[in-house]
């Protein structure tokens, strides 16, 4: 995997593709100077959010991993989060559904408004909440039951379906929005972890849904599996926009540039920069984005 | 760094130095394998032996000598002429067997000799008697053919028999041994099998003792251990690891239960003793009493094996719940208790093993009594198996050394069905993902 800091990078000669090793040097001690007062570059906000951070940050025990984040989620939107390993953009996406609240040691600070109603606070309940954000895991994890509970469980513990019929129905349509369903209609009963991968992760996917949410958050759901369950999960993500907004973080640049419209990029626990992802691809505004994005470090 | 051996050494010196180390290697790999060989051969050689020394000490007890005689029910002799419960409490059944004994040998005629005839059938034969009769009033008058229980000098005597000609005496005379060896020839003497061990509670008698009012109070007293420390135990462990904050009353708590699990167990028997006892009023040598000081001693243990299944399930699964919208409580219940419960019944069947055989903390609650009846609840005087094996092992009577080992092994088939019934049920329920 091609996980190395910055740091990592500066003090290996060899990875030096893109120019030679002094001038590399140079710039982490100028970006480590610059970290302290940054600013993020680019739209971090838009005027039809349906999710607001402001002011964020997030503490594990001493340790600072997100420092002062602002960022905006549109309507419909999928917004790519990206970012060398330790960036925090896994910490961030966790914050959205309060995924966090269950770490030891974990303190968030920040304002979170999901349709400008609070996500934190004295008064705020984490399950309803969690019902309108759901997420994706990394990792496909299907709830050791059949397939039918494994869609079915959101709905029944939320009380959404009063009747079989009803359930069966609210299964069938996620199912079918996730594309699985003509996969697996004969064999609803079997159990969940049974399927492949990439059909876990959609079943995985049909369960979040099934909830009727209106965010899902997506924490690399691609990154257990091979490339054509990627794709499957990739144009699946394409049509769900139409009715989820959606946050997805990856390591592959190339799946943000295929899903998303907008790509935040993180480095450090800062936001460096958001833009529309063609921006971020051709044009990137700040010089971490483009040594990111051209592979010079990360 | 790796340039200095590079230079100093070439590739055959490397693998010459690799070569030497290689044999030495070898013996010691061989060394460590031979030992742990040995290890297990001896634990496998101690276990054998136990079993052979039991089995063959106890196996014996399963059987009881009978002695075959005609009775005659005399009403003149029982001292009644109708059968109902009042007339069968004091009729005379001892005449009648001594009768028959008399009948049967008439030689003994002085009263030394009489009374050494009269002791070869059990004082409990009167009572198998009476419940003859009772059963079958008819009888009354009549004459049955009857095998009754041997004493147990007798029964000792021809179960020795077995293993050398002279066979053990003891305190049985010639001329009672002359008899014995005359009904053994006439087959009126026979080995049948032991149904009094099973149906029977303790007796000063050895022919009449048996194991059931153990056994039954060994399940009260589980019973109630069970429906304490099960509960308790698991509510403990779902508190600890999927609510607490992880803070230092928290450590606290887990290094006390910890330290629970190392106690004595003869303390939790004092406590139970101060507290259930003393304070409490509960009454003494009761299965109630014995299973709350059981509870306390199983808990460390219900505790820590439940935690450990609930920390083997996997975080993703928590996730994955948590992340749908589920409650703590539907968390816990719908997804990680289903995965965690052939682990935590696992720690509670073995916390159940180790208080079926506990008996120093029963010794201090009165456990110990000599109790004759099968108890009927959990508040009657009880005693349980391992300490009515330690009671019998007590018992001067040679005839309890072959029923000492009999118990233990009934005790200790139970203790492997429970471990085995322990290993099923996880292969059972265990699921796989």
């Amino acid at each position: 995997m091609n996980t190395m800091t910055l740091d990592a990078a500066a003090d290996t000669p060899t990875s030096g593709k893109a120019g030679p090793a002094q001038p590399q040097a140079v710039e982490k001690e100028s970006v480590n100077t610059r970290t302290k007062v940054r600013e993020t570059v680019g739209k971090p906000f838009c005027d039809n959010a349906k999710l607001r951070m402001r002011n964020v940050n997030v503490f594990y025990g001493e340790t600072q991993a997100i420092h002062d984040v602002g960022l905006d989620i549109g309507r419909n939107e999928v917004v790519a989060m990206i970012g060398p390993s330790g960036c925090g953009k896994s910490t961030f996406l966790r914050c959205l559904n309060r995924m966090n609240d269950t770490i030891e040691g974990c303190r968030v600070e920040g304002e979170f408004t999901l349709d400008d109603e609070p996500i934190y606070g004295p008064r705020v309940d984490v399950v309803p909440l969690r019902a309108r954000v759901g997420m994706v895991f990394q990792k496909p994890n299907p709830f050791p039951k059949s397939i039918y509970d494994n869609v079915a469980y959101g709905p029944k513990i939320h009380g959404i379906a009063n009747r079989r019929a009803e359930l069966d129905e609210i299964v069938e349509d996620s199912l079918r929005r996730a594309g699985l369903w003509s996969e697996v209609k004969d064999r609803l009963d079997k159990p969940g972890t049974g399927l492949s991968g990439g059909q876990q992760q959609r079943l995985c996917i049909a369960r979040a849904i099934a909830v009727s949410p209106e965010v899902i958050l997506m924490d690399e759901p691609c990154s257990a599996l091979d490339p054509i369950a990627t794709a499957r999960i990739e144009e699946l993500i394409d049509e769900l926009r139409k009715n989820y907004t959606i946050a997805i973080v990856t390591h592959s640049m190339q799946q943000a540039a295929r899903v998303s419209q907008r790509t935040a990029y993180f480095h450090l626990g800062h936001l460096v920069e958001v833009n529309d992802t063609e921006t971020v691809f051709t044009n990137p505004q700040h010089e971490l984005t483009e040594a990111y994005i051209t592979g010079r470090f990360g | 760094m790796t340039d200095s051996t590079q230079t100093n050494l070439t590739q055959e010196q490397v693998r010459e130095r690799i070569a030497q180390r290689l044999a030495g290697r070898h013996r010691v790999e061989k060394l460590f394998r031979s030992l742990g060989i040995a290890s297990i051969a001896f634990g496998v050689l101690a276990v054998v032996v136990l079993f052979t020394d039991i089995i063959s000490k106890g196996s014996g007890a399963f059987v009881q000598s009978a002695i075959e005689l005609r009775v005659h029910y005399d009403q003149q002799v029982l001292g009644i002429d109708k059968v109902d419960d009042e007339s069968l409490a004091w009729a005379n059944f001892e005449g009648v067997i001594r009768e028959s004994l008399r009948e049967r040998f008439p030689e003994a005629q002085s009263r030394g000799e009489k009374r050494e005839l009269y002791s070869l059938v059990s004082t409990g034969a009167p009572f198998t008697l009476r419940d003859r009769l009772k059963a079958n009033p008819e009888l009354l008058g009549k004459t049955e053919t009857v095998w009754l229980a041997a004493d147990d000098d007798v029964d000792t005597f021809v179960k020795s028999l077995d293993d050398s000609k002279e066979g053990f005496r003891g305190r049985t005379s010639e001329q009672k041994a002359g008899w014995i060896e005359q009904l053994l020839d006439s087959g009126e003497l026979k080995k049948r099998f032991n149904t009094t061990f099973f149906t029977n509670g303790d007796s000063r008698e050895p022919e009449q003792a048996g194991i059931r009012a153990a056994l039954v109070g060994s399940l009260f007293t589980l019973l109630v251990t069970l429906a304490l420390s099960f509960p308790i135990g698991v509510a403990a462990a779902i508190y600890l690891e999927e609510y607490a904050p992880k803070n230092r009353w928290t450590d606290l708590i887990e290094v006390n239960i910890n330290n629970l699990a190392a106690v004595p167990s003869i303390v939790f028997g004092l406590l139970g003793l101060a507290i259930f006892i003393n304070f409490f009023e509960l009454p003494r040598s009761a299965p109630l009493v014995g299973g709350l000081v059981l509870t306390l001693m199983t808990l460390p243990t219900i505790i820590i094996s439940s935690r450990a299944a609930l920390k083997a399930v996997p975080p993703s699964i928590r996730e994955a719940a948590m992340g749908m919208g589920a409650s703590r409580m539907q968390v816990v219940f719908h997804h990680v208790l289903p995965l965690a419960l052939p682990g935590m019944l696992t720690g509670a069947i073995i916390g159940m093993a180790q208080a079926l055989g506990e008996t120093a903390p029963l010794l201090m609650i009165g456990m110990v009594a000599f109790i004759v009846d099968v108890p009927g609840g959990i508040t009657d005087p009880a005693t349980v198996l391992p300490v009515q094996i330690f009671l019998w092992a007590d018992s001067p009577e040679r005839a309890f050394v072959e029923r000492t080992s009999a118990a233990i092994m009934v005790l200790l088939s139970f203790l492997i069905a429970m471990n085995a019934s322990a290993v099923l049920l996880r292969k059972k329920l265990e699921r796989r993902w």
